[in-house]
């Protein structure tokens, strides 16, 4: 057909479980140029990518990965309802990508998809692992036995994806099975066994090497090593090797935004661009290093096969609190930031399970909350030592604890009261290890950190322009004779931040909070460690640590002469800190990743009440049982 | 549960989280109620399927099963509801 080049491009839906090699065809298919969406009303990621093939246009959708078309959840359901077509274009034409290794079970699959009567065709992968386990399919025989074309190839070296080129431009032409499966539990099994044992020429042996890795790494003692050698090494490379990178972000914001100041005039435009433009971007850019580190070890683990290994290993533990393995390591990265954290949750098969991930990922202690901590306990934790441990160490350690026991309960708690979606069976596949390959890895790493940009990435922009609005304006005219700290302190006293942070003493004075960090909490929405330098400029000193520890300790209340910052002040403060979602950048993460505002609504309003709750708990008790300074 | 002829004197059905570390056998029925049995029925889990039990996780739970050339892992509750015929001569083919 020579016209249809002219007409609409042919859409063809791309099938297959998890773990099939779906994800390598799709690449090779489509060389990367995928554009990456969502289905309305889930979290499930639309993946469709554009070729050409001689005159013919196809567009290739990446259906999610799924055992079986009977859907079990609303996410599943996204590929069911993909193919009717309630969900844009319906695919004119299938393509099932299967594991030549587990055809016995994959074909289980092909059965439900053949039962929608639309043209399909079969993609066996791993042929090679097959035949080097001394396998053997008879594809000609197989293609009688379904009465569909079948292909073979090895995706990630290219092989036999010629002649699947070629098979796609012209689904007109495949043939369609004579008649449909036979229906039935029993008979379809007996269906799928009859056709296995007729083209399977040589049955594989063991996989030796995967048989031989696992005695290891899933034995009960040195498995449980390793796995946790493993895990710590994983946290430890994302803060040693993103720290520098962080810093150099950090300094070459500071040094173009003060480019900017020398090079313009001073006013509103030159504060504009330094401190709200440039401050917002370098917001955005902060995160970079954390996500590519964390998406690059993730998924490297993931693609040799030890993800789904770790899970295996640690699943009895989460499931105490009604989690499961792959939640493990999204709450793990949460210690080094909720941003990847929550980005990796992706890797969580039950929407409950990862809704409940996303919500309770903010408690664990972030690396930005560090500064706050570093501030308060070096201020007004005395450096003494109890037994051999230092008191301040002690303390940084009990806030720690605080976030993970909380983000615990947590878990439990939502797991069971969160409405919707029925509790899925738990099931997991252990697949074979595989050499990662360069050209997956780094489209999966480069695809992470590109989302995170374009999606996430736009709204924390947005929120750090808002704050700095609210920080600047109304500007004041300083009363002459102030030097520029002091300047500095009068413009935020009278932006609107400041009045908002007098506006809202009454509200936080019951946890022992002046207007001060009332400003210092609002700015800190932009991110956690933001209320120290906010605090910097209230007391109008320069923010190194040492002369802002000796203005927070010597400020005293102009009412009653006491310190701003006693002891129950401070207790309550690092408690908020553990428990507030203080943080704009989760809160647009958790907005893409769940497709709605008000999953992010919930996490910020449960997390305020319960920061609320706890640093009003706190105050109480200080003051009831403290010192009393 | 239906009565067996043949296979009942050789051993007593178990279901598939008794079954110890390289132990293998038929299954001879799964439960398939609600999501749960429907699913375990779509990743395989199937009336005469050769099934071999792996290993336990190093805490006792989930466990790894290999079956119809592949290997899956279920948790206790989920592999109750599977009973299979024990096997005791020799490997059974699960490839």
């Amino acid at each position: 057909m020579s016209g249809a080049v002219l007409g609409a491009p042919l859409r063809l839906g791309l099938l297959g479980s998890p773990n099939s090699g779906k994800t390598t065809l799709f690449n090779a298919l489509t060389g990367m140029r995928a554009r990456v969406g969502n289905y309305p009303g889930v979290t499930v990621e639309r993946r469709e990518g554009a070729i050409r093939i001689g005159d013919r246009r196809l567009v290739v959708v990446d259906l999610p990965g799924t055992y079986s078309l009977r859907a079990i959840s609303l996410d599943e359901a996204v590929v069911a309802r993909v193919l009717d077509g309630d969900l844009g274009e319906a695919p004119r034409a299938l393509v099932v990508v299967a594991d030549a290794c587990s055809l016995a079970r994959s074909l289980l699959f092909v059965g439900q998809v053949l039962d929608r009567e639309t043209p399909t065709c079969l993609v066996l992968t791993m042929m090679d692992e097959l035949r080097a386990r001394g396998g053997e399919i008879d594809l000609p025989r197989l293609e009688r036995a379904l009465g569909i074309p079948v292909r073979a190839v090895v995706g990630h070296r290219g092989l036999g994806l010629d002649s699947l080129r070629r098979l796609l431009a012209r689904p007109e032409d495949w043939d369609r099975p004579p008649v449909l499966p036979p229906s039935g539990v029993e008979n379809r099994a007996a269906w799928v066994d009859s056709i296995v044992d007729n083209v399977i020429t040589r049955r594989p042996g063991a996989n030796r090497s995967t048989d031989a890795i696992d005695r290891i790494v899933l034995h009960p003692v040195a498995g449980t090593a390793l796995f946790a050698a493993v895990m710590v090494v994983f946290f430890q490379l994302i803060f040693a090797l993103a720290t520098p990178a962080m810093d150099a972000i950090d300094t070459g914001v500071e040094v173009t935004a003060g480019f900017v100041h020398t090079a313009l005039p001073p006013g509103l435009l030159a504060d504009f661009l330094a401190d709200g433009l440039i401050a917002g971007v370098g917001a955005v850019v902060i995160f970079l290093p954390q996500i590519v580190l964390l998406f690059g070890l993730l998924y490297l683990l993931e693609d040799l096969g030890y993800m789904a290994r770790a899970a295996f290993v640690v699943d009895r533990v989460m499931g105490r609190v009604g989690l499961e393995g792959r939640c493990f390591v999204s709450l793990l990265s949460s210690y080094a930031c909720a941003v990847p954290g929550i980005m990796a949750t992706r890797t969580i098969p039950s929407p409950r399970n990862r809704l409940v991930t996303m919500l309770v990922a903010p408690l664990m202690t972030c690396s930005a909350r560090l500064p706050v901590y570093a501030l308060l306990i070096g201020a007004f934790v005395p450096a003494t030592s109890v037994g051999f441990l230092g008191l301040q160490g002690l303390v940084l350690l009990g806030l720690y604890l605080l976030g993970a026991v909380a983000a615990l309960i947590a878990a439990a708690v939502l797991k069971r009261t969160l409405p919707g979606d029925e509790s899925l069976p738990f099931y997991m596949e252990i697949p074979p290890y595989r050499m990662p390959t360069f050209r997956l890895w780094t489209s999966q790493v480069a695809g992470s950190a590109w989302a995170f940009l374009r999606r996430a990435g736009t709204i924390i922009l947005g929120v750090a322009l808002v704050l700095w609005v609210l920080l600047t304006f109304p500007r004041a005219e300083a009363p002459p004779g102030l030097d520029a700290q002091q300047a500095a302190r009068f413009s935020l006293e009278h932006s609107l931040a400041g009045r908002a942070g007098h506006a809202i003493e009454p509200a936080i004075a019951p946890l022992g909070f002046d207007w001060k960090i009332g400003v210092g909490l609002l700015a800190s929405l932009a991110a956690r460690e933001v209320i120290v330098a906010t605090l910097a400029q209230i007391y109008a000193v320069t923010d190194d640590g040492v002369s802002l520890r000796e203005a927070i300790r010597s400020d005293v209340d102009p009412h009653t002469g006491r310190p701003v910052f006693s002891d129950a002040t401070v207790a309550s403060l690092l408690v908020f800190f553990v428990f507030a979602l203080q943080c704009m950048s989760t809160l647009a993460v958790l907005r893409r990743e769940t497709n709605s505002w008000r999953w992010p609504a919930f996490a910020f309003g449960y997390l305020l009440v319960l920061a609320y709750g706890a640093s009003f708990a706190t105050y109480r008790a200080v003051l009831a049982f403290g010192s009393g300074t | 549960m239906p009565a067996y002829s043949v296979h009942a004197t050789l051993s007593k059905p178990v279901v598939l989280a008794d079954l110890e570390p390289g132990a293998a056998g038929m299954i001879e029925e799964v439960d398939a109620s609600g999501p749960e049995g429907q699913r375990l029925l779509d990743l395989g889990f199937l009336p005469r399927t050769w099934i071999r039990m792996v290993r336990r996780a190093p805490l006792g739970d989930p466990i790894e099963f290999e079956l119809r050339g592949y290997r899956m892992c279920l948790r206790r509750s989920e592999a109750a509801r599977v009973h299979v015929q024990r096997s005791p001569g020799g490997p059974a083919n699960t490839r």
